[in-house]
């Protein structure tokens, strides 16, 4: 499978350069940076392993691309992502966020079908590689 | 003086018989509106020899207190309280015997947290008053302390990008086509490779209800076999609008809970439910955890005309007051009415915390929402990934695109069309945030990205011609 999770996930993989153009965006509306990573690509998955705290008065760029590396040396098959977080009032929430590292083989999901009554089926995703 | 004209109105106010509104205490041009009042703005056009200022006072009678004469139990009440006023009077520029009249409500009018009841005054008898040839209500500004009284969206914009886990870029949807006549296996089939290809919603049509080709029990499980199966191959979470629209409160409950029972996380109704049983719905929603989606079928029978019905400015207050997750507020670019900047308008009263007055968007009031949170605006109806750039630019992040032709039509296949539009938005995001001006740089940023993505290539070289340009009815003025 193919994980399509995250903003930009039909595009090809970032550059360097298209990155950190990201991050000046992101850095530029004020929002703070984190990296999460995990195995599970499960899409109820909600909580990735924080990669250390957010970078909450990041103000150079490329100190997220040497934490991305940090973390792809230690998590070399996991998914890794990094997200901007907005806190303003009635946001509070993360603002983009977007997939910067995948295993080399992606786990595949898969559907298994309990059958009950009435046609009824529940339905469970369960992570396999 | 002042004393003496003041007995004369008070007499002839009570004396037997018919008397100008004006003079029944419904005109006050002195009258400065309560911080609690709710405000109304009514466009009007007075028949024949009814001067303004007592059209616009009869307007403010017949949708609070008054009767067509006069009645000595009003004695028995603190009647100046409960009359509507009417404190201005202005002629709209360039369109001759029209104006806006405006009207203040005191609030113990109106029944808390209940449209039903302030629709019946406030858009009740007054529409057919026969010294009025024509009516609209503009604009309508709810107090805080009313607006408080409603608990709003069932989940609001943040919470349903947080269960969804979708961030940054507006959600995509298609509605299934053919609406009517597929099979409920065939539907099935549509909604998968949607979903499949990329986007995060499929939906029932408003009429998609349970009619003999496809009854709604049978669509129910074959589309969502095809969302789970989406979703395991995607690993992302995908929805389909569940239309639980149906003839009682009983049916549409019954097909709302099988919806929650077999996972879906959206359910949808359309706007020909009725008021209160959308406010049922939303408190249903609200308890199980499913996204309301509200089509607004029929709204432009009152909508689309600028002399006479309801905005659509208010509806979506009313909307986002009753309490729903989605409503469709236009596209601006598509096949269905929409003046750019009326549509700005809509979208801000959805979204926005505060939304200041503007003209220019037909806003006539300041409205404060005291945080209830803020409706998902849907863009639906004749849009195509050819124009994405378009509808990032007037309509932003928080929105749901829904493409139906322009998925469903692409001719390498329904998930190639979903893929189409799913890159087409991926990469002017991007573009965006590197600063590039979308609107203006657009087609080329598309461009680019169909050189390596021949689904968008192929959408772009069959749909890039296709638009609708039509005069809009309705135009600030």
């Amino acid at each position: 499978m193919f994980l399509t999770q995250g903003t930009f996930s039909y595009l090809k993989p970032f550059t360097d350069a298209e990155l950190l153009a990201q991050v000046r965006y992101a850095i530029g509306r004020g929002w703070s940076l984190s990296l999460e990573h995990t195995d599970s690509p499960h899409p109820r998955n909600v909580y990735w392993e924080m990669f250390g705290l957010p970078f909450f008065d990041l103000k150079e760029p490329q100190t997220i691309l040497d934490e991305i590396s940090k973390c792809k040396s230690e998590f070399p098959d996991h998914y890794i992502k990094v997200n901007a977080y907005d806190r303003s009032r009635g946001r509070q929430t993360t603002a983009f966020n977007f997939i910067v590292n995948r295993p080399k083989k992606e786990p595949q999901l898969r559907i298994e079908r309990t059958e009950r009554q009435d046609r009824r089926i529940l339905y469970t995703l369960t992570t396999s590689n | 003086m002042l004393v003496i004209e003041d007995q004369v109105v008070e007499q002839s106010r009570w004396k037997s018989g018919v008397i100008p509104y004006k003079k029944m205490g419904y005109w006050q041009p002195d009258y400065k509106p309560k911080e609690t009042d709710i405000l109304c703005a009514f466009r009007f056009t007075p028949q024949e020899g009814v001067e303004a200022d007592e059209a616009a006072a009869a307007i403010a009678g017949e949708s609070s207190t008054a009767t067509w004469t006069v009645v000595w139990t009003d004695r028995l009440t603190s009647f100046e309280d409960y009359q509507a006023k009417a404190y201005r009077v202005v002629p709209v520029p360039g369109t001759p015997n029209q104006f806006i009249a405006y009207i203040a409500y005191d609030m113990d009018l109106f029944e808390e947290g209940s449209i039903a009841n302030l629709t019946s005054s406030i858009i009740g008898n007054v529409f057919g008053f026969k010294a009025i040839k024509a009516l609209r209500l503009e604009d309508m500004r709810i107090p805080t302390q009313y607006v408080k009284t409603f608990p709003g969206p069932p989940h609001g914009i943040v919470v349903e990008r947080e269960y969804l886990n979708k961030f940054g870029r507006p959600l995509l949807g298609a509605t299934v086509k053919p609406k009517l006549g597929l099979s409920a296996r065939n539907y099935g089939r549509v909604v998968y490779e949607a979903l499949r290809g990329g986007l995060d919603f499929t939906k029932d049509d408003e009429n998609t209800n349970s009619q003999p080709f496809m009854r709604w029990r049978d669509r129910y499980m074959f589309a969502i076999e095809a969302v789970q199966k989406a979703m395991a191959e995607t690993g992302e979470i995908k929805g389909h609008y569940f239309n639980v629209t149906a003839a009682s409160m009983e049916d549409i409950y019954e097909r709302a809970e099988l919806a929650r029972d077999i996972g879906s996380v959206i359910i949808m109704i359309d706007l020909t439910i009725g008021y209160s049983a959308i406010q049922s719905m939303s408190n249903w929603a609200r308890r199980n955890g499913v996204i309301l989606h509200l089509h607004r079928a029929g709204h432009a029978t009152y909508t689309r005309q600028k002399n006479h019905g309801v905005s659509f400015r208010v509806i979506s207050k009313w909307c986002r007051l009753m309490g729903v997750d989605h409503l469709h507020a236009g596209t601006v670019v598509g096949k269905l009415e929409g003046d750019p900047k009326l549509v700005a308008g809509y979208y801000d009263t959805l979204r926005l915390n505060k939304v200041k007055a503007d003209p220019s968007k037909g806003l006539y009031f300041d409205q404060d929402w005291a945080s209830l949170p803020g409706v998902m605006p849907v863009a639906s109806g004749g849009i195509h990934a050819a124009q994405t750039h378009q509808l990032l630019h007037h309509l932003g992040e928080d929105a749901v695109f829904q493409f139906g032709g322009g998925t469903i039509g692409h001719p390498m296949g329904i998930a190639a069309g979903a893929t189409a539009n799913r890159v087409a938005l991926e990469t002017l995001i991007q573009a965006r945030n590197e600063g590039h001006d979308v609107l203006r740089e657009g087609p080329e940023i598309m461009e680019k990205a169909a050189r390596w993505c021949t689904p968008l290539r192929q959408a772009i070289d069959l749909w890039k011609d296709i638009s609708f340009n039509y005069a809009s009815s309705d135009t600030p003025d």
